[in-house]
């Protein structure tokens, strides 16, 4: 009897999540490859079967590989000097600290604010003539860049909104690993009379792999499906085109112009499914990578 | 001793440095909003406020429709994060505390899903929403956004570690309904968990953008992120007006943020809160 009702109470209590969940997530996912091997126009549906057309003629597409570099490119200037230097934050955080959540605070404070308002500031900081940066640059005796015309710094620029809003964060996530890290550890390393640096790198780091393997993966594929900040770091509209030579226009961005942009639905699904092919082929090698730093435990 | 100290000192200066880093650039955006637009054309950026912070927040309501946007905002977010937090309440405790056929199938498939990039599914989200008729109404926003699969897997792992499992063995032996179990035993366990998960849910709801641009008109029924992008999109150059209004979109969250800090802090250390 009672089998019976934990049973229906299983499945009621769950239910709202599968109804919700099935047609807004998961059937939406799975529907995407249906529309991808079609010609499928946005307003007016399906116009005809291609099968892997719109793959065929993706990856002949030089629009294509052009946000794919750009992607990528922004996605390791970003990501690499942003995990260091969360690492580094983290060592300083875990030290014994007057009014520590107010340092904690302080550094996540970023996160909270909207990749909207982060991109609206950080454009006007990177202005070429007038912006804050240039200004900086020019005390120190450097010229100015051009931020939003060269492709290199174009890249640096996002890449620098993406570092600000989620260093602290992810300094947070080591932070919480570093103190579940057993003292005796480092009281041995003590004993043995290791400097800071080596006990950092020999021990706290070893330890806090899992962690840093965790936010390798999401920060690939959060990297991977970057949009808002190059989306609104080009003055010349949302369109989403990243600039006159598309310097700094991402794969969302891409998807977005054919998919909204010009209502080539199948062909944004088809660039969907590469997208989705490269952040899990990217995480799982970064992923691996990571495991087998300091040759494996 | 003494060369402890000196590191100390050096540690706190380096924290100093990124706390200011931090706050720099909202600072920066208030210092602007207060400033006339003619400021910013100056060979010296501005570093300190000036007087016209009012005029200019009267001239974002006078531009677009701001409160229609907050209010959107509110609406939104609001209603996604009761949603959330009793939904996957009530789904995180079936997880966890109740044994049903399929039961650890299904929790896969929303681990799994969880992984996938949002942007997969965004074409065909968008006609779904189109079936219902929902294109530029709030629904749109709303729906999809009243369970998320990181709600479930949080509320999953609250009632794991928060409910003593004699509470809900007493409860059953007195005969006990399992709603009444969720209720009355259940509820009360995981409230720190579902207040800190309502936090989080409430920050990304109302930061979201990529969604909200796509299915909302930015004339009709805009969000606040959706609202800032208009302002941003060439259509306007009054960058004061610009930033003054990025400042009053970031101002809810930054306040909700200062008033909970302690609490977000745990929360994100508890490997919480995607991006």
């Amino acid at each position: 009897m009672r089998r019976t009702g934990e049973r229906l109470a299983g499945y009621l209590m769950t239910a709202p999540f599968y109804v919700l969940f099935g047609v807004f997530g998961l059937f939406p996912l799975l529907y995407t490859a249906w529309v991808a091997l079609h010609h499928w126009h946005l307003i007016n549906g399906d116009t005809g079967f291609t099968g892997l057309g719109n793959f065929a003629v993706l990856l002949q597409d030089a629009h294509f590989y052009n946000a794919l570099f750009n992607t990528v490119s922004i996605f390791v200037l970003s990501t690499v000097p942003q995990l260091l230097a969360a690492l580094g934050l983290a060592a300083l955080l875990d030290r014994p600290l007057r009014a520590r959540t107010l340092w904690r605070a302080s550094v996540l404070l970023p996160n909270v604010v909207s990749v909207v308002a982060v991109a609206l500031v950080f454009s006007q900081l990177f202005a070429e003539d007038y912006g804050v940066v240039n200004w900086a640059l020019g005390l120190v005796g450097l010229d100015p860049v051009d931020w939003r015309s060269d492709r290199f710094a174009s890249h640096v620029a996002v890449s620098v909104m993406v570092m600000w809003r989620w260093t602290g964060y992810n300094a947070l996530l080591y932070l919480a690993a570093m103190q579940s890290v057993p003292q005796e550890r480092y009281d041995a390393a003590m004993l043995d009379g290791a400097s800071r640096w080596r006990t950092f790198w020999s021990i706290t780091v070893p330890a806090i792999r899992p962690t840093i393997a965790f936010t390798v993966v999401v920060s690939t594929i959060g990297g991977l499906q970057l949009f808002a900040e190059p989306q609104l770091f080009d003055d010349t509209g949302t369109n989403g085109t990243g600039g006159a030579d598309r310097q700094f226009q991402t794969l969302a961005m891409y998807l977005y112009e054919k998919g909204f942009g010009e209502f080539d639905a199948g062909y944004a699904a088809a660039i969907a499914w590469l997208l989705f092919l490269f952040s899990a082929g990217f995480a799982l090698f970064n992923f691996s990578l990571v495991r087998r730093m300091r040759g494996g435990e | 001793m003494a060369a402890r100290e000196r590191t100390g000192f050096v540690v706190y200066g380096l924290l100093l440095a990124v706390g200011i880093a931090s706050i720099f650039p909202l600072y920066w955006s208030f210092v602007v909003s207060s400033k006339d637009n003619s400021a910013l054309g100056e060979t010296t950026p501005p570093l300190l406020p000036g007087g016209n912070l009012l005029e200019n927040v009267g001239k974002v309501f006078e531009t677009v429709d701001f409160w229609l946007a907050m209010q959107n905002s509110l609406i939104v977010a609001g209603t996604v994060t009761v949603s959330n937090v009793l939904l996957s309440s009530m789904a995180g405790f079936a997880f966890a505390r109740l044994r049903f056929p399929g039961r650890d199938s299904l929790f896969l498939v929303v681990i799994g899903t969880a992984m996938v990039p949002a942007q997969l599914g965004v074409i065909p989200l968008y006609l779904v929403v189109g079936e219902l008729g929902w294109y530029g109404r709030l629904e749109a926003v709303i729906v999809p956004g009243l369970i998320g699969a990181f709600s479930v897997f949080w509320m999953r792992q609250a009632c794991e570690e928060a409910i003593p499992s004699e509470l809900l063995d007493a409860g059953r032996v007195d005969g006990c309904s399992t709603a009444r179990l969720f209720w009355s035993v259940a509820m009360p366990a995981i409230r720190p968990q579902a207040a800190v998960l309502a936090m989080l849910t409430f920050m990304t709801a109302w930061n979201d953008f990529f969604w909200p641009l796509i299915v909302l008109d930015p004339n009709e029924h805009p969000t606040v992120q959706v609202a800032l992008s208009r302002l941003a999109s060439g259509y306007f150059t009054d960058y004061s007006l610009m930033l003054t209004a990025a400042t009053l979109g970031v101002l809810p969250v930054i306040v909700l943020f200062i008033l909970l800090a302690r609490k977000v802090v745990d929360g994100v250390m508890r490997g919480a809160l995607r991006g």
